[in-house]
Order: structure tokens, then sequence, then C-alpha cells
């Protein structure tokens, strides 16, 4: 970006928010050309997806000053894309989408370093993800949002008064679409709710009863998904079902159109079938660039402390007139992803068994007949007797080696406890922290940031 | 939230220079992937008046406009979810089976696959009495989100299960909510067998028997239980 005197900054909206001070400004703000420099050397954002949020969300953090980042998308580039994925050309059709945005971008944009991640998100390393400061997230699916946030929550440390560590904290910025709708929100880990402690927003998906497909269809949607699910594995069996095949998806149209016809059922199309069979909504440039924008912004807002935050949850819907709000949402403190657990502190040599049974008695949990779970590995399962007779010989063993011999970790686990004398079943993340191991951050005098 | 970032970077810097190389990541907090979630069916979520300016005009949103949080739900399955990942909720519903005397579970793929597993149900009452019955299921990763997938692995004479392994139970589909879980997805497959219903019929022929002639509907699930042909179709045997 170009100072000298003749030219007028290239920067000169930018500077508007980060040379001068202001009234709505968040804490530590410090205005001047030193927080734009340190914006483009020291700022890494990734930017997760690479479709209608991901291109837009890389071409405005790249105008906005961002001069390190990274995307990362596992799809290629299909016709369907074009009216919207805008850095993508018809001559770009079939070839990986972050080589080529971040190609384009890194054309545009001078200065700015992108470097692309043709991958599935789950094929990264939990160290790729920690390299960044700020990540941004274009993605479609509730599965893909879940995995992230657990990645991300997963940075965070608290400390012995349960508050988060603010050195840990993985701020992330999420943007979704869906026709004339969308959200943006924030998510710091500790602070804001997490993906899960806001998860029970999602309605249900909607599914058809099984008898209703087979017998009394009455909707288009009916016969594709009796042709999808039905009619499929009759026909075709063995072969699993791929969406992305244009000849299963073709078979599934033909097949649907022979039902509907059988019923007098009008309104099957070839595109509400890839509608009904991929949970496919259409999608539109517009709402795309205003939600990308959003998240763009706050992540500028995040990074540089320019204004406060979005607080923290923005929806957005264009179908008449336009529509914002934001609503604040509350953190879940007993959130099985972003909370702090219940700290145990024991002794390396504690048994499995003498673990549970301190569980009984914790005056946070009263957790009785407890089950427990270690990233993953089954440590002990109280029912069903098959898993119980598998599990039973870990109950004599320390706690501290089959936790892998670390001096901190989180378990989680389930059993009963008390409520007003009545039994309901419980499930609890704990911080387990073993006393007097090497390593072991002395939770009370450690340095904050 | 700048400064915090340069002295991050500057910390990473000088430990990869002391070290000569990449510094040794201390032990985070473990990766978690969970499921915990609890659905309210929130269609109606805001009722607001807005006013917008929009370029130089103001314009008057309706007096009520309903914001429906409908998020676009599409899934890849991802089957190897690897052993990193940890399905919390999935694990817990397991731990807590209260399964009845006519209920089994094995776990085909050890104690730490607790996503993919069978169930064999043998009915003490009803026409099915004395039959085994294996039933698959598969447990998604946004378990309790979404329904396990739940396919009947035995080839069976009846009106709510088709011969594909499709079976016609309304909590595994329309009537799936969160509160739900394993236990009770297993006790309604029970039901099944104890109370089958020509109402919601996959396999119509077995329906318009059990509905216009019990006692051939009776005859036809024993044949086809101890192995044989009910119509064209050959059963066998799974008692």
């Amino acid at each position: 970006m170009a100072d000298t005197e003749s030219q007028p900054s290239r920067s000169r909206d930018l500077d508007k928010l980060l040379l001068r001070p202001g009234n709505l400004v968040g804490p530590n703000f410090e205005p001047g050309p030193q927080l734009r420099a340190d914006l483009q050397e020291y700022a890494r954002v990734l930017v997760v997806g690479a479709g209608g949020l991901g291109c837009e969300l890389l071409k405005d953090l790249a105008l906005s000053g961002f001069k390190n980042l990274e995307v990362i998308d596992m799809d290629r580039i299909e016709v369907s894309n074009l009216n919207r994925q805008f850095l993508f050309r018809l001559q770009d059709v079939g070839k990986p989408k972050a080589d080529v945005a971040a190609k384009r971008v890194m054309e545009r944009v001078s200065g700015v370093n992108i470097i692309p991640h043709f991958s599935r998100i789950e094929d990264k390393d939990l160290d790729f993800y920690n390299d960044f400061n700020i990540i941004a997230l274009g993605l479609d699916s509730i599965e893909a949002r879940s995995y992230i946030n657990a990645v991300a929550c997963s940075f965070l440390e608290y400390d012995s008064d349960d508050n988060p560590r603010e050195e840990t904290i993985k701020p992330m910025v999420d943007g979704g679409t869906e026709g004339f709708k969308g959200h943006a929100r924030v998510i710091i880990p500790g602070v804001t709710p997490c993906f899960e402690c806001t998860i029970w927003l999602f309605p249900p998906q909607e599914k058809f009863p099984l008898c209703t497909l087979a017998e009394t269809p009455r909707t288009a949607a009916h016969c594709i998904e009796y042709a999808h699910l039905i009619k499929w594995d009759e026909v075709r069996s063995g072969k699993t079902f791929d969406p992305d095949d244009p000849e299963h998806m073709k078979w599934v149209y033909e097949e649907a159109v022979k039902r509907a016809e059988l019923f007098g059922i009008p309104g099957v199309t070839y595109s509400l079938t890839q509608g009904v069979v991929k949970n496919i909504i259409p999608a539109i440039a517009s709402t795309n660039a205003i939600i990308s924008a959003a998240c763009a912004l706050e992540t500028l807002k995040i990074a540089s402390g320019c204004s406060k935050t979005l607080s923290n949850y923005l929806t957005y819907n264009g179908v008449e007139g336009l529509h914002t709000k934001v609503t604040e949402f509350v953190k879940d403190k007993d959130c099985l992803v972003c909370g702090p657990g219940v700290l145990i502190e024991l002794d390396p040599s504690t048994t499995l068994q003498k673990f549970i049974n301190l569980l009984e008695d914790h005056p946070k949990l009263l957790l009785s007949k407890a089950s427990v779970t270690h990233r993953g590995n089954n440590l002990y399962m109280q029912a069903p007797p098959v898993l119980e007779e598998m599990t039973r010989s870990n109950l004599s063993l320390p706690l501290f080696g089959l936790m892998g011999k670390i001096p901190m970790d989180i378990v989680h686990v389930t059993g009963t406890t008390r409520k007003n004398d009545k039994k309901t079943s419980s499930l609890r993340k704990l911080r387990v922290v073993f006393k007097g191991v090497d390593g072991v951050i002395d939770m009370d005098t450690a340095g904050g940031a | 939230m700048i400064r915090l970032f340069k002295v991050k970077e500057k910390q990473r810097e000088l430990a990869e220079s002391a070290v000569g190389g990449a510094p040794v990541k201390k032990q985070t907090a473990g990766e978690l992937r969970l499921n915990k979630g609890w659905f309210i069916f929130n269609k109606n979520s805001y009722v607001t008046k807005v006013i917008l300016k929009v370029e130089d005009d103001f314009m008057e949103g309706g007096s009520s406009l309903l914001v429906i949080l409908k998020f676009c739900v599409t899934y890849a399955s991802h089957g190897g979810y690897s052993n990193r990942c940890l399905k919390v909720k999935g694990q817990g519903d397991i731990s807590e089976l209260n399964l009845p005397k006519t209920c089994s579970i094995i776990f085909p793929n050890g104690k730490d696959d607790l996503m993919n597993f069978e169930v064999s149900i043998r009915p003490d009452e009803g026409y099915y009495m004395g039959g085994t019955f294996i039933f698959t299921f598969q447990v998604s990763p946004i378990y309790p989100h979404e329904a396990p997938k739940v396919k009947c692995k035995t080839k069976v004479y009846h009106p709510n299960i088709d011969l594909e392994g499709n079976v016609c139970l309304n909590i595994l589909r329309e009537d799936w909510k969160p509160v739900l879980n394993i236990n009770t997805i297993i006790y309604g497959l029970f039901h099944l067998f104890t109370q089958p219903n020509h109402e919601d019929p996959l396999n119509h022929d077995a329906a318009a028997v059990l509905r216009d002639n019990p006692k051939l509907f009776e005859s036809n699930v024993r044949r086809a239980m101890s192995g044989g042909y009910v119509g064209q179709t050959f059963f066998p045997r799974c008692v």
C-alpha cells in the first residue's frame, strides 16, 4: 500500500478505521500505521470453504488488509457454481476450488499471500488449525461446523478460577446462507456460546415416514424419496447411492417420474430431485455477499480492535425487504465442547476404580455408576454386559497410565445423579490434573497474556 | 487481539530458533468431537418491525416478519471418522443401556467403535415368538441431532419390515427427537414384533393378510421363521 504523499493511500477506507481513534472502538485499540502494518504482518486467517461464502470472504479479507491467508476446500469447481463463485470461470471447471480461488485473489490484490489446501478439514492436524489467529467459516453443513468448532474449542484452556486463558482462545467467525436468508456469528470460545452451545436452534430435518413413501405418496417429494430410498435398494442393491454421480441422480429422477405418473402426482422435475435428495436450496449471490461482508468485518474487528465485535449472532432475511437482527446468545456453562469441565486433581497412582468411586462423592458431580471415556477410548463401561466385561480389567490400573501419562486432559463421564430425589442420567466433562507430574502447569501462578 | 497475535508469533520464533527446529507442542486439551443437542422446535423465532434505510429512502418493513431459521443441512457421511473423534453422547447412551432379557447387543468393531453395532431381538410373545431378528445400527457423527440408521439384517415376513430390511418405525424418521436414545429405539423395534401393524405397511401383502386373515398370517409367519416359502419369496430359518 503506497503511502507517498503524492499518491492517495490505497487503503483509504481501511485507514478511516485503523488510523483514527473513536468512541466505538474495542478495548486496547491503538490506532496508527503500526496497527495497519501489524495486521499485514502478523494476522493469520484461515478461510474454511472456497464456495459461495469462501470466494467472497477471500476477496473481502484480502482487501481488508490481511496479507496472510489460507483457504481449505475439498471440492472441485462445477458449472452450477459459476453464478456466484465469481473467482471461477468456465475453463476452471474440474479444478480444485481452493487452488483457483487463491490464485485469482492473489492476481487482483497486490501483496496478499494465500496458501490453498485441497483437502478435507478432517485430514489436517490440530497443529495446522492452531497456527491461525482467526478462523473464518464458509461451510454448508452442521457436521463440518461441529467439527471445526470442536477443534477450535479444544485449544481453549481454563485457569483454576474457571476463566478462559486469553492466549488459548481461537476466535471463529461463522457464516451460513440459504436462499434469501443467512446468518453471521462470532464465536469466542469460553466467552460467547460455541456452536454446540446453540445447536438446539436447528429445527429437525424433514423426514417422510417410509410407509407413506411405499404405499401412499401424495407429493412430488414423496415420489423422489421413494426412488432414492426404496427403489434404489430394490433394483441396484449393493451399490451405494452417490448423490454426486449424475447417472445415479438421473436414475432416481426417472424412477420418480414413473412413480408420479402411477399415482397422478405432478411436479417432479430434475431440479426438485436434486433439491430433495441433496438438500439443495438455490443459492443467491447477493446473500452470500452480504453474509461474507459481515464475517470479514468481524474478522477485522477482532484482529484490530477497531470496533466492538458483533455480539454475537446476526440473522438476515431478504425474502421481503431486508431484515436483520443481532441476538446475544449466552454460553452454556456445562457445554461439553467449550465448557471448563469440573476440575479433578488426582495423585498419579489413583486407579480407575478409585476415580469412579470418587465421582460419587464429589460435590459438583454426585455421579454414581460412572462410565469413563478418554479421547475416544472407553476406559470403563458399566453397561451393556459385553462391554463391561471387555473393560473390567482397566479398573485396577492407574488412571494416569490409561490416559497416556500426560499431566492434564479432558475426560467424559456418564452415570446417574440424584436431583431433587429424582435419578437422572448425566453426561459430564471433567478436567483431570495429575499432581506432582513433570510439566504440570501450576495453575495458580501461570502468567497471563 | 493483534497484540496477542504478535506476542504468540514472537514466542514461536523464539522457540524455533532456540530449539533449532519446530517447538515441541504442549499437550492441549484433547480433541473433542461430540454431539450433545436437544431441540426446541423454534420455528417462530422473531417477530419484529423494522425500519430500514435503503439508499436515501426509508422503507418500512412489514409489521410482522417471521424469521425462520432453517439451515442447510447437507451431510457427507464420513465413515472412517478416525479414532481421534469422540462421539460422547452416543457412547453415553450405550453405557446407560437398559436392555430387556429378550434383546442383546454386540459390537463387531470392538469396544472403541460404539457407532456401529448389532442388536438381536428374540420376542417372547406374539406371532414372532421364538424367532431371532438382527438389526444393524449406524450412529451418525452428529447424533443425537440425527436418528441412527437402523436396518433389519434378518429376512422376515412382517407388515412393517420390507424384504430389503427397511423398517417402518416413526421414531427412526419423522418422529425422531434428540431426547430419544438407543434404548427407546430398541423398545420400539421390540414392539414391532409384539404388535405388528397393518396400517403402516412396507410389505403390503403381509399387511393385507394380517388384516383380513390373522390365522393365515400366523401360519405364514411360522413357515417363514422355520425356513420356507411364503408366496414367491423364500425366508431362511431364524428360530
